[in-house]
């Protein structure tokens, strides 16, 4: 150690943690300061690295939640003891249902006064331990780089997710000598990893060479992995159509002509009952949330089952699988793919493109302009007008939580990766405007679409500020229904069409907008939706757009609870336009 | 039915509660934890009894091993392991019990019979001492019960558990042996999953 001390430089604890973060290549972090990180914030200056400062500390969760989405990265954040921290737990608790990695970095008081109360003293690793993938408390200036690569560790391998580490103002203060490689992790034990020749790897390349009717569930494993390429090789060579989940939409480029879809609670009718019809599942990278399954105990009957997860305590937790592969998704596939034969059946295919028959006749896209603006017009023409822009590839869609986030996945097709960032497994509203942020400050050369209700818009409507001040150039689409629009469907839908609570009252969006310097436009009519898009994406500069658009639509096709999957509630066929509260 | 876990997690602060938080997320009731030091450097040793669905055990099994502090997970079923516990019982032993002056050489024949210890003698009480299978423990105790004497304490550590036989897991062999065998440049080893977490699962599913 004496010679370690000799070579390498003292650095305080503070200076520290930014030199950590920017060996692990961190160029970018959102935060806000406070009492007990101020050492940090301090030091800050001396090393190159953007700080984004946020409008509340859910915003800075949230937006290293929507960095890591968009750029493939560990994204970062910062707060301070307290309430600071208690702040980042709607975004910590976001990340971790989504698997998300990032890096939380919160103050805590001096570890002389640690569990006395003190001012701002909040017990962070305990609030986070269910909520996080790992958490530590350092209390050691010389713990600090250590602690932090073993975190950006945590947080990538594996199922990813979020590490939070909690530092102590007085680690902060203190020196000690700094060295980035000598603090590098040792890994402490295996992970699971197949061979070709394993019993489950030939059990499952026998169901898969027997199936008639297979359907591949894309999940978001095969963004976290990178098997893209396999997954369309896989199902080519195999000609098996494809269903996405929410999350794995844009794992499977749409065009694809494999591609069918998004499944589940608000998937299209032909994909879900391709999936009932099924006589193979291939789950890839997907955990069979109830959100996909419906009843389960009237899911997939027919089908045999083969997951592929890396994740071993996801396998038969809501499905009973007949064949679990545990690894990395990209990796399994490699060693099962060469063992594939070529099939060139396509009758299952095309059994599945008859189902899709008359279900989009109904649909709301395919009918004539009758004077109303719909959502689902809003969201099919922003992608329209990025494809016309030859924009497509450079979009990425960031939605809050509700009806539009399903319009979204309806009527948004996705042919990119990470083109889409969504609160899937939590489900927080408020999580577009910062997570959109978060997406900019990674791939500030893309066009980035907010895309929120009024409801959850209002929840972090604060960062416009953000936006402002980083002067970030993102397009934000609210779609303004006045209604908290899928609790009022479930009211109407489940509940007699009580609408407690959930018509609300709005600011107007363009003046909140301009209060902050932004620009902005009403749009309520089809035909100017095109050129307010256009205008947006084109200013250069941050620009809202307020859609007002029918009060009281629904998101169709729609499974009740306890439905099994193909047991939809269909679009409304006798006049779906005026389909209305006070027309039935 | 009751699992049984054997879990060898860092012997760091806080440990403890991660995995006891694991028990308490999945709702599953902790009937004896017990913690204490292993073969390894840094490396304490858990044996989990838990009261839980036949179909649950895959599902807490690899939900340990996900926990960061974990280096290994097994579950020892009754046939495949030694599993003991430890146990005092303090019995009231004075003159005014019912068994009069006649109390103690009772107590003595009964804690011969069950291979306990006698390791406090006072003037109104006897501690014994005794090592065995859980039902063998409650087998004294109840014996004790119907034959009137008043247990004044029982402490019981908890179930340990071992498998017979040389066994080493794959995980384990990866890392070394504690005194030095194995790899000193630790890689992953080329394994299949079936040994670490199996993969003939028993039919855990559930209908709701």
């Amino acid at each position: 150690m004496a010679d370690n001390t000799n070579t390498n430089p003292q650095l305080t604890g503070a200076e520290i943690l930014w030199a950590t973060l920017v060996g692990e290549g961190i160029t970018t972090v959102f935060g806000y300061p406070g009492g007990a990180i101020l050492p940090a914030y301090d030091a800050l200056r001396k090393f190159p690295i953007h700080h984004v400062l946020v409008r509340h500390e859910q915003g800075a969760a949230h937006m290293a939640d929507g960095y890591a989405r968009a750029s493939g990265k560990v994204g970062v954040c910062i707060a301070t003891s307290g309430p600071g921290a208690t702040n980042l737990v709607t975004g910590i608790a976001t990340a971790m249902l989504d698997s998300i990695p990032i890096v939380c970095i919160t103050g805590q008081v001096s570890s002389k006064v640690l569990g006395t109360d003190a001012f701002q003293e909040i017990d962070i690793t305990g609030i986070t331990l269910p909520i996080t993938k790992h958490n530590y408390l350092v209390t050691r200036a010389e713990d600090i780089a250590p602690t932090l690569r073993q975190a950006f560790q945590v947080a990538t391998t594996g199922r990813p997710g979020p590490v939070l580490v909690d530092i102590t103002k007085d680690a902060q203060q203190a020196t000690a000598p700094f060295d980035f490689a000598a603090a590098a992790p040792t890994e402490h034990r295996p992970h699971p990893m197949l061979r070709a020749d394993s019993s489950a790897m030939q059990d499952a390349i026998e169901l898969i060479k027997n199936a008639k009717r297979p359907v591949i569930l894309a999940g978001h494993g095969i963004i976290e992995s990178g098997a893209r390429a396999q997954v369309i090789d896989f199902a080519e060579r195999r000609q098996i159509p494809v269903a996405s989940t929410l999350l794995g939409l844009g794992a499977f480029p749409t065009y694809h002509p494999l591609s069918l879809g998004m499944m589940g609670m608000h998937g299209e009718a032909w994909v879900n009952n391709a999936i009932q019809q099924s006589d193979l599942l291939l789950a890839f990278g997907m955990r069979f949330d109830d959100r996909v399954t419906g009843n389960l105990a009237k899911y997939a009957p027919n089908a045999k089952k083969i997951h592929i997860e890396i994740d071993p305590a996801e396998i038969n937790k809501n499905v009973k699988v007949d064949v679990a592969l545990i690894g990395d998704l990209r990796k399994v596939l490699d060693t099962l793919l060469p063992l594939m034969p070529k099939n060139s059946d396509a009758s299952w295919i095309k059994e599945v493109d008859a189902m899709k028959g008359n279900a989009s006749v109904r649909d709301i896209i395919n009918l004539p302009d009758n004077g109303h603006l719909y959502a689902a017009h809003v969201i099919h023409d922003i992608w329209a007008e990025a494809l016309a822009a030859n924009r497509l590839l450079q979009t990425i869609i960031v939605t809050d939580v509700g009806q539009h986030q399903m319009w979204e996945a309806q009527y948004y097709k996705h042919d990119a990766l990470r083109s889409l960032i969504t609160s899937g497994g939590l489900g927080t509203m408020g999580f577009a405007l910062p997570a959109a942020i978060g997406a900019k400050a990674a791939c500030p050369e893309k066009d980035v679409w907010v895309i929120a209700g009024d409801g959850g818009f209002q929840m972090t409507a604060a960062e416009l500020s953000t936006i402002q001040q980083e002067k970030m150039a993102i397009n934000i689409a609210v779609i303004n229904n006045g209604f908290l629009g899928m609790v009022r469907q479930w009211q109407e839908a489940f509940y007699d069409k009580n609408y407690a609570e959930s018509p609300i009252l709005s600011p107007n969006f363009v003046a909140l907008a301009a209060a902050h310097g932004i620009a902005g436009a009403h749009v309520s009519k089809r035909k100017d939706v095109t050129a307010a898009v256009t205008q947006s994406r084109t200013s250069g500069k941050p620009f809202l757009i307020d859609f007002q658009v029918e009060k009281e639509d629904g998101v169709y096709p729609m499974i009740a609870p306890g439905s099994g999957l193909h047991e939809m509630v269909r679009r409304p066929a006798a006049n779906p336009l005026l389909e209305t509260a006070e027309d039935v | 039915m009751l699992h049984t876990f054997v879990a060898l997690v860092q012997d760091k602060p806080g440990v403890l509660t991660r995995v006891a938080s694991l028990f308490r997320r999945l709702n599953i009731n902790i009937v004896s934890l017990t913690v204490g030091e292993s073969e390894r450097a840094d490396t304490s040793r858990m044996t989990i009894v838990c009261e839980a669905p036949d179909t649950a055990a895959h599902r807490i099994r690899a939900s340990l091993y996900k926990l960061e502090i974990t280096v290994d997970v097994d579950e020892v079923g009754r046939s495949e392991g030694v599993i003991r516990e430890l146990c005092l019982i303090k019995v009231a032993a004075g003159p005014s019990e019912p068994n009069g002056l006649h109390s103690r050489s009772q107590i003595f024949e009964l804690a011969q019979v069950f291979r306990a210890r006698v390791v406090d003698l006072a003037p109104e009480s006897i501690m014994l001492e005794m090592t065995g299978s859980s039902s063998k423990i409650e087998g004294l105790i109840q014996v004790l019960r119907e034959s009137n004497y008043t247990i004044l304490e029982v402490s019981r550590t908890g179930r340990m558990a071992m498998r017979r036989g040389k066994h080493t897991s794959r995980v384990l062999k990866a890392l070394g042996t504690p005194n030095g065998n194995g790899p000193t440049n630790f890689t992953p080893p080329d394994f299949s999953t079936d040994e670490i977490i199996p993969n003939e699962f028993p039919d855990v599913h559930e209908e709701e």
